[in-house]
């Protein structure tokens, strides 16, 4: 069989799990261990080196590495990533003298950036360090994008959003606040090196449903009403509330009308309970502050009576799904009407560019998004460049910070008169762990403790306060018990064929059955069609990677299957002759594995 | 040092006939040195008592003194087990027999422990018949006391520290054709597949079965002179049939092979089934095991396999005519029935 690849680090960043989930491929092992050894401020580093915003992301971050934690194949659940990034946070010293200055001297390069949400302000952190200077342009008063005025405080408080924005803020960034771009070709003229735009998802969706044109004033859409609520305009919801949809938006929607005097909040959504768009905490946190979530049900109309009282008409429904996954709403006729003084909109929002002229060579596709090369972020006017929500419809904040990585990189070669395409990468290295006989670097029991909760406020306290924020964190002493939950998937099983004299003492003593020594099998291909029943145990999980050893002494070859290997490091103890290392994975450049 | 394995386990792991996993019959982390032929034992008793879902508390593990000995710390850790006096954990597995004939036993011993001290008991507890499975983990040196030459090493072979062997070897497989064991085998700890099923098979048959485990020691005969290294086992290991076992329950359902192969039904209904058969084999003449297992040495060959099998053989309890009822589970009133029986007994001799 074909040996793995091991002169690239792509096996080993798939590997660790979390890591490759994440789109800025922060190096969650490696910070947790420095929770461990209590060096907050390291592990903080760290993250911010990568992620950018820490203490946001540790609050309200997607958490995209958590479903792809490993533990959630060997137990139930995954290690509490983004509560321990928040940990970071929390608990750092002082870092303000560690973060890196813009030098005196600028590079004579002018950039300006377009919105001041996420992706934009890591545009600015990446670019600024290399002296180029940077004109940052926002419509609001204040930067932080949708981060401030979607995202409530009682889930993101303000004067931690504060601290992260003015890190990079003053790091000497030109702002112009209240300054909203109305037309990109008079930016143009401005000169510009190269200009960023990073301006999101504005636009609301409304739902247009009979009864409409009677009831509009009192339908508001969901992202517009929450920014309201967070510059201080709306301060007030009437007593019944109905959020229409089931994302996030729709769970800050209703979580935020309960604290702003609603009594009775409804949300209803179309899809099952199961298949709503919002994360699994944020309708849990919602449930508990006594939100009403009534699933499968299609709204019908609005209507408004004589004596000017509202209502929203539903239909019951049924969702199914086919083999492809494809789902299919079965009507059944039974309706219901529910009473109400607002509906808020919370059904999707899109990206908005009617200050970008169609005729000055920047083309947008069917969609009206702009056309974009997804390796360089750079459209088809050449010193233009976008990221975040702007670039391909709505994601997150942690993929508009990876666009910010992946744009600053181009935007720097750009100016630099070379091809954006033509991208650094990053190198890698092994280092070994071992310290003595039975000795290494990193605690390698496995802890089997499950999951911490993270501790919140009382929720009858927490639903009546817009600024207090619902949950309190971990304190250091949970904090360090959490982090001993992570396997370290960054420490690489690594083998050699030349020391091994296939004793087999490592199939042996392996918990989780992950190596095999077989025979060589001849053909080319696939590598789990052709290595069906010739392992100890079935492959779990087609996605995960093996990795497969040159022919050893007698022909056979080693075939581990990553999948569950838990990195415990027995293989390499029971090893006699140092065949198996336990050898951290380091990157030297992370953001330029973004791809 | 880790002193315990993860409790997490495959996701897809297999469960036998009684609801448990191959890991439900592990023991704790080994203590051997790190790559030692032993713990490839210890793993193969393991997978072979899970595959045949041998309930845990139906196995006594009986060993003496010695690194092998120290090996039943490592598997079925929900098992009887007797660590007994060096060389003497035939006697004690003798006695368990007679109190209790239900329990499968399964001894460890090693060449010091078998092929020295404890030659003279090994002699008559295979003349006992004993129904046991009977498995020397050699490795041809005393690694305890850290590596003087055994019993069992070759004549001419030297150790890490250069001693060299003066005498001729016991061949303890020769040995036990010799007094009538009735199930005699030899493996290579390295080749787990055979090792597996020769140990299945053992444990089925019902009489005293010997199986000579070439297990190399790491630590002290693993240097590129010795005979029973890593490197010079597997490059002059041969067999005289590859032996699979198939369980009763299997019999009627798998498929029979192609081509060359041959079957030995066991007393309990399982099947020793050989393939790619050796012209010369055979499993049921003593005096050609003897003369296959020399020729090959002549040879500079180790002869791994199966030599010889007697599956129809009466053990200890019927040429004893013993209780039909393990002599723990008789009532007090049974096993000593009092005066008036007494009174009959000795009436019979007046």
């Amino acid at each position: 069989m074909k040996k793995t690849d091991v002169n690239h680090y792509q096996h080993y960043l798939n590997v660790v799990d979390c890591q490759q989930a994440c789109p800025a491929h922060t190096p969650v092992p490696e910070y947790i261990r420095l929770i461990t050894q209590k060096r907050f401020g390291d592990a903080y580093m760290l993250n911010w080196q990568s992620n950018v915003f820490p203490g946001i992301l540790g609050r309200v971050c997607d958490r995209p590495c958590e479903p792809a934690c490993r533990r959630t194949r060997v137990e139930d659940k995954a290690v509490a990533i983004c509560r321990l990034k928040r940990v970071t946070a929390d608990y750092k010293e002082d870092i303000r003298e560690r973060l890196p200055k813009a030098p005196k001297q600028t590079n004579g390069k002018r950039i300006a950036l377009i919105g001041a949400g996420p992706a934009s302000l890591t545009v600015a952190r990446d670019l600024l360090p290399l002296g180029y200077q940077i004109d940052l342009f926002e419509r609001d008063s204040k930067a932080g994008g949708m981060m401030r005025s979607q995202i409530p405080q009682f889930r993101l408080p303000h004067q931690v959003l504060d601290e992260e924005l003015d890190y990079i803020l003053d790091m000497g960034v030109n702002t112009h606040f209240d300054h909203p771009i109305k037309s990109l070709e008079s930016l143009l003229s401005q000169d510009y090196h190269a200009i960023f735009i990073g301006t999101g998802a504005p636009k609301g969706r409304h739902l247009h449903l009979p009864g409409f044109d009677d009831c509009k004033d009192d339908i508001n859409i969901g992202i517009d009403w929450l920014s309201g609520v967070s510059f201080g305009h709306i301060t007030q919801a009437p007593k019944r509330v109905v959020v229409l949809g089931g994302g996030n938006t729709a769970m800050d929607c209703c979580r935020t009308a309960k604290r702003l005097g609603a009594t009775d909040v409804k949300v209803l959504v179309r899809s099952s309970f199961e298949a709503m768009k919002a994360s699994p905490w944020e309708k849990e946190d919602a449930i508990a502050e006594a939100i009403e979530i009534l699933a499968d049900h299609s709204p019908l109309k609005y209507q408004r009576s004589e004596d000017g009282h509202m209502r929203v008409s539903f239909e019951k429904v049924i969702s199914s799904y086919d083999k492809s996954n494809n789902r299919t709403l079965t009507k059944t006729g039974e309706t219901l009407d529910i009473d109400c003084d607002l509906v808020l909109v919370a059904i999707g929002q899109d990206t908005s560019f009617p200050w970008i002229e169609r005729h000055i060579g920047l083309k947008f596709n069917d969609w009206s998004q702009p056309v974009l090369n997804k390796a360089t972020l750079q459209s088809t006017l050449p010193q233009v460049f976008f990221g975040g929500d702007s670039a391909f419809g709505p994601e997150n904040i942690i993929t508009a910070v990876a666009h910010g990585h992946k744009a600053a990189i181009s935007i720097d070669l750009y100016c630099q008169g070379k091809d954006p395409e033509n991208r650094p990468d990053s190198d890698f290295n092994l280092i070994s762990q071992k310290m003595g006989m039975h000795e290494w670097r990193y605690d390698n029991q496995i802890e089997h403790h499950q999951r911490r909760n993270v501790p919140h406020i009382d929720w009858q306290q927490a639903s009546q306060e817009l600024a207090t924020e619902v949950e309190l964190g971990f304190d250091e002493k949970l904090a360090l018990k959490e982090a001993q939950r992570c396997l370290n998937c960054d420490i690489q099983t690594v083998f050699s064929e030349s020391k091994c004299i296939e004793c087999s003492a490592c199939e042996d003593i392996c918990p989780l059955d992950c190596i095999n020594f077989i025979d060589d099998i001849p053909q080319s291909g696939d590598p789990e069609t052709l290595l069906k029943g010739k392992l100890r145990v079935e492959k779990a999980h087609s996605e995960q990677d093996y990795f497969i050893s040159d022919k050893l002494n007698t022909g056979h070859i080693m075939v581990k299957d990553e999948d569950v290997c838990v990195h415990c490091g027995l293989c390499a103890e029971r090893c006699p002759t140092g065949a198996w290392d336990m050898q951290k994975l380091i990157l030297s450049n992370i953001e330029a594995t973004i791809k | 040092m880790s002193y315990a394995k993860s409790k997490f386990r495959h996701p897809n792991l297999e469960v036998n006939d009684i609801g448990l996993t191959y890991r439900d019959y592990e023991g704790v982390v080994s203590t051997l040195c790190a790559g030692c032929g032993h713990d490839s034992i210890s793993a193969s008793i393991i997978h072979a008592c899970a595959e045949l879902s041998i309930p845990p508390h139906k196995i006594a593990k009986m060993s003496g003194i010695g690194c092998s000995s120290k090996a039943p710390n490592y598997f079925l850790n929900r098992s009887h087990g007797f660590n007994s006096v060096h060389g003497r954990m035939p006697s004690v597995t003798t006695g368990a027999n007679l109190a209790n004939k239900d329990l499968c036993y399964l001894a460890m011993s090693g060449d010091g422990d078998t092929a020295s001290i404890g030659l003279g008991q090994f002699a008559h507890v295979i003349r006992r018949r004993l129904d046991m499975v009977y498995l020397v983990a050699n490795n041809g040196v005393y690694g305890l006391t850290k590596g003087q030459l055994a019993a069992t090493s070759d004549k001419g072979a030297k150790n890490k520290a250069g001693e060299i062997s003066p005498f001729n070897e016991i061949d303890l497989c020769v040995m036990a054709l010799q007094l009538g064991a009735s199930f005699v085998a030899r493996c290579f700890s390295g080749d787990r597949k055979q090792l597996v099923s020769i140990l299945k098979a053992a444990i089925c048959h019902q009489g005293f079965a010997f199986i000579d485990i070439i297990s190399p020691c790491v630590t002290f005969n693993n240097q590129a002179n010795s005979k029973r290294s890593y490197d010079y086992v597997q490059q002059h290991v041969s067999t005289g049939a590859v032996s699979d076992f198939v369980p009763v329950k299997d019999e009627i359902s798998c498929d029979l092979p192609s081509g060359n192969y041959h079957d030995i039904c066991l007393h309990d209904g399982s099947l020793i089934r050989l393939y790619k058969v050796a012209k010369d084999y055979r499993s049921d003449d003593k005096l050609h095991a003897v003369n296959m297992i020399e020729a090959h040495k002549a040879k500079q060959q180790i002869l791994t396999g199966l030599f010889y099998v007697n599956p129809a053989i009466d053990t200890y309890h019927e040429v004893n005519q013993t209780s039909d009822t393990p002599l723990n589970q008789l009532r007090e009133d049974a096993l000593c029935p009092g005066q008036r029986v007494l009174k009959s007994i000795n009436g019979s001799f007046r």
